[in-house]
């Protein structure tokens, strides 16, 4: 792999200072709802979020970051009309910005969450990631996250990368019953503990890993088309910090080393993703509608088709879920020296 | 009243305080130094919270920054302190407020009271330990290191780089032989009181004030020159990972560290409650009275620092993407790749099957699909047999399928019909084994029922493609077992390489074989090859192919038996 040329780094640089100024430019977009921000600490963990009804999820989204150690909640709203304002605002630790722009134009979310991590995430440890995306790693329920990022401080590191698990449950998903507040692993417990395959993107050195059940259901026919996995959902943020595409890679690009090069491995976790709870069928509907989730929305029409159809994901090569000792025996994540 | 503790403590005042009281609650007095960093009322209102415990007293404080001098003069003055107010104390315990005690205060009163002349300190030659990490080992002594390598790395670098240019060579004095070792130690008050009170000391300080990391010398140099009897070991268990950074003891490390025996750890997390709950309220007794064993923890860290530094080989995932070369091993585990046996042998995947034990598979990387052992359209999981999926990511279907069935020898078929991708990984892969029947190919042609140009044509794409690949396969950069025969040569004998490459798999196969798989009927084959010959396309890579084979105008007829051998 060449290095960089100075020129190609300095487009990056260029790039970065060009979303930053977006995100700076889209504070007016955003209307706060409550904000307990004077509440934050020096030492807090931070969760950053944007959220479109996500009130079935919500509940026990802030219950595990809760438990993890996450000591406030920045959440920006997108014109949610099933009372998930309310419940965040009920909330003590939980401000609210809302917005009804468009998602799409904001860099799907992205440029709303760089100007409050901007503001609001210099110099923490920040947690960002979407409602229904539960961050966990390995003994990450006997050390929640100050113990991680403070070993994570001592080795100058950064970041934490994270791959994202689709769970789902066995039968269609409307088929399940769900109640907020529920652990949503007792209801999707299945997940793909094959195919999955990375490869290096050298742009920017961010990892391009993909696969997994909605590689195999949905793209089988096109695998360039399935979703990427890997995230960056932890980074002690500094203002001049972006990210690029949704959470999969940022700027400067030394974020993206969230892996080992030489043959060893980096500490790393999995975001547990809910998707697939029920409901999942007529979110598609509404999403396809909107056109607001894809650059090319109109590529992934087959995608929303078969995700409406409520399909049966099941196959008898799924695995059970069990908890993170698993994921780490079967090498979806790893400890490193952690 | 035999044991005094110096704790040095700069954070986590709380949990110092309790390992303080604990201390104290078993009679043995604590002489406590507090990082000059750490601001007054901090200091204030940690020596208000231990007013009302006894024989407990706060020493001179220094600025105690990592690997400087501040560390030892703390060290120094507090043990001189416990000394003097202390006359009954016999051993000193150096401690730090991330130690913890895991046995009973009493078993190691007991435990020293049967040792009153041994020094439990770990010191070692700088020459016989490869323990240092960053390169600095037998120059900690010999340079100078005036800058403090958290905060003023730069110019750390910069000074230490100054020094080798200008062979900066410093006298060790009064014939010290550096030693090195854990900085906690337990040491008797005869060997202690003879450090600090030694006539030479100011020269000593004065050297040591230079030496990078002191803490980790002073005394471990010193001591080899009164001790009477040095135990070369620390008494409190502490870890160091790949880094050189202190290992951190979490909650769920308790059984873990229940099992060592040993009488003190560090370093422990504050927010470590259950491990602080545990072991500071355990009844004497709770652990079995043996000799501090740390060889078990020892042996668990061990494996893990050298899964850190060697890495699980032929294993791709987000957190471990080696650069192509860098990876120790490209596969998990070793496998075969034949190309041409197929198409010379009719059974010839049953009967590797039978005579391994191995997984053998048919064509992997065939153009329409995957086609594995079995008929299976997926493997171990979700590693689908979809050719579009495999083709996306060729490398990472081959990884991942070693890698998902460790444990379990992997064949598979190859042949210039399939994707060329992977050639170059495979070479060069130390866990390959290749073997090639060079020409093979042209037999299901031969065999097949099309117009002739067609098969001109094929024949012609096949034999280019394969002959590039035996390029590879001959290359310098080839790191994998490779076998390349041409397909007259093969059928001339085919019983020896077949024996080679099955001994080579495994020890399923130690017998001799006793059965070879059936060789297709080659009746017309030379012809054949003649005729494509005759129309200008020259196939080479079978080597020389008689127009009619010797045996074949004999008993054409009579069906060829399989031929077995003895």
């Amino acid at each position: 792999m060449a290095p960089p040329t100075l020129w190609s780094r300095y487009k990056l640089r260029l790039r970065r200072r060009r979303l930053l100024w977006r995100g700076f430019r889209s504070r007016h977009k955003l209307t706060p709802v409550q904000n307990h921000t004077r509440q934050i600490a020096p030492t807090d963990i931070l969760l950053f979020a944007t959220v479109r009804n996500e009130a079935l999820r919500l509940p026990y989204f802030l219950q595990h970051y809760r438990a993890l150690g996450v000591r406030h909640f920045l959440i920006i709203d997108n014109g949610s009309d099933d009372g998930t304002v309310a419940l965040l605002t009920d909330a003590p630790d939980v401000s609210v910005w809302r917005t009804d722009a468009s998602y799409k134009s904001a860099r799907f979310g992205m440029d709303w969450l760089t100007w409050l991590m901007m503001r609001y995430g210099h110099g923490h440890w920040t947690v960002t990631v979407d409602a229904d995306e539960l961050l966990i790693y390995p003994d990450h329920e006997t050390r929640p996250l100050p113990d991680l990022t403070k070993w994570l401080d001592a080795r100058e590191q950064r970041m934490m990368g994270a791959m994202m698990l689709d769970l789902y449950p066995k039968g269609p998903p409307d088929d399940q019953a769900y109640r907020p507040g529920q652990n949503p692993c007792e209801v999707l417990q299945w997940f793909d503990a094959h195919g999955y395959w990375v490869q290096r993107q050298a742009k920017m050195g961010n990892l391009w890993l993909q696969g997994g059940v909605r590689a195999r259901c949905f793209f089988a026919k096109n695998p360039a088309r399935a979703p990427t996995l890997n995230k960056i959902p932890l980074v002690k943020w500094n203002r001049r910090y972006v990210f690029v595409n949704s959470t999969h890679n940022a700027l400067p690009s030394g974020l993206n080393r969230t892996y080992d090069e030489t043959g060893r491995s980096k500490v790393s976790g999995v975001l547990l993703h809910t998707k697939f709870l029920p409901g999942s069928a007529e979110r598609a509907r509404q999403e396809q509608m909107r056109k607001e989730h894809f650059s090319n929305s109109a590529l992934y029409d087959e995608y929303y088709d078969a995700v409406a159809e409520d399909p049966d994901m099941w196959s008898p090569d799924a695995t059970r879920f069990t908890g993170w000792q698993q994921l780490l025996d079967l090498r979806l994540m790893s400890r490193g020296d952690w | 009243m035999s044991v005094g503790v110096v704790m040095l403590v700069h954070t986590a005042f709380g949990r110092a305080e309790q390992v303080v009281r604990h201390w104290s609650a078993a009679g043995c007095p604590v002489v406590i130094h507090v990082d000059k960093s750490v601001s007054r009322k901090a200091f204030s209102a940690f020596t208000q919270s231990l007013a009302d415990v006894p024989n407990v007293s706060f020493s001179k404080r220094y600025r105690c920054e990592w690997g400087t001098w501040g560390i030892v003069a703390a060290t120094q003055t507090a043990s001189e302190q416990i000394l003097s107010s202390f006359p009954d104390v016999r051993h000193v315990y150096l401690a730090s407020g991330s130690c913890l005690p895991l046995r009973p205060v009493q078993e190691l009163i007991d435990y020293l009271a049967d040792r009153p002349k041994t020094d439990f300190i770990e010191s070692a030659t700088t020459a016989d330990v490869p323990w240092t990490v960053g390169g600095l080992d037998a120059e900690r002594f010999t340079l100078r290191f005036p800058f403090s390598w958290k905060r003023q790395r730069f110019l750390f670098d910069r000074y230490v780089a100054l020094q080798r240019r200008l062979r900066v060579n410093r006298q060790v004095p009064g014939g010290l032989v550096p030693h090195m070792g854990s900085q906690w130690w337990c040491l008797t008050r005869q060997t202690l009181s003879a450090i600090l009170q030694d006539p030479a000391r100011t020269e000593y300080d004065h050297y040591f004030r230079r030496v990078w990391i002191p803490d980790e010398s002073y005394f471990q140099t010193l001591v080899r020159q009164y001790a009477i009897n040095i135990e070369s070991r620390s008494l409190t268990l502490s870890k160091f990972d790949f880094q050189g950074k202190p290992h951190i003891f979490y909650d769920d490390h308790l059984q873990l560290l229940r099992r060592s025996d040993c009488f003190v750890a560090r370093k422990i997390w504050p927010h470590a409650h259950r491990l602080y709950d545990a072991f500071l309220t355990d009844p004497s007794g709770a652990m079995k009275k043996t000799e501090p064993n740390p060889g078990k923890i020892d042996r668990i860290f061990a494996k893990a620092v050298e899964r850190r530094t060697r890495g699980r080989a032929g294993l791709y995932m987000q957190s471990r993407f080696p650069r192509e070369d860098w990876e120790n091993g490209v596969t998990a585990a070793p496998y075969s790749m034949f190309q041409g046996f197929a198409e010379l042998f009719e059974n010839f995947e049953p009967w590797l099957a039978k005579a391994t034990g191995a997984r053998v598979h048919g064509h992997l990387f065939a153009p329409e699909q995957a086609y594995f052992a079995d008929n299976q359209t997926a493997m171990n999981g979700a590693l689908s047999n979809s050719a579009t999926l495999r083709d996306y990511n060729p490398h990472g279907f081959l990884t991942n399928l070693i890698w998902n069935t460790r444990g379990e020898r992997q064949c598979f078929q190859f042949g210039p019909r399939d994707n060329q991708v992977i050639n170059w990984r495979v070479a060069k892969d130390p866990n390959a084994q290749i073997s090639v029947i060079s020409g093979a190919w042209a037999v299901p042609l031969f065999r097949s029922n099309a117009n002739f140009m067609d098969l001109r044509k094929a024949a012609a794409q096949l034999q280019k493609t394969e002959s590039e690949h035996l390029d590879v396969l001959r290359s310098t950069w080839v790191k994998a077992r490779v076998r390349i025969w041409t397909m007259a040569e093969f059928i001339e004998a085919p019983m020896e390489p077949l024996q080679t490459i099955l001994d080579e798999i495994g020890p399923n196969t130690a017998r001799r074989l006793s059965e070879v798989p059936r060789m297709v009927d080659l009746n017309g084959f030379g012809q054949f090859l003649q005729n494509l010959k005759n129309q200008g396309m020259h196939p080479y890579l079978m080597g020389d192919f008689p127009v009619e084979q010797a045996d074949a105008g004999i008993d054409r007829d009579r069906p060829r038996k399989p031929y077995l051998v003895r």
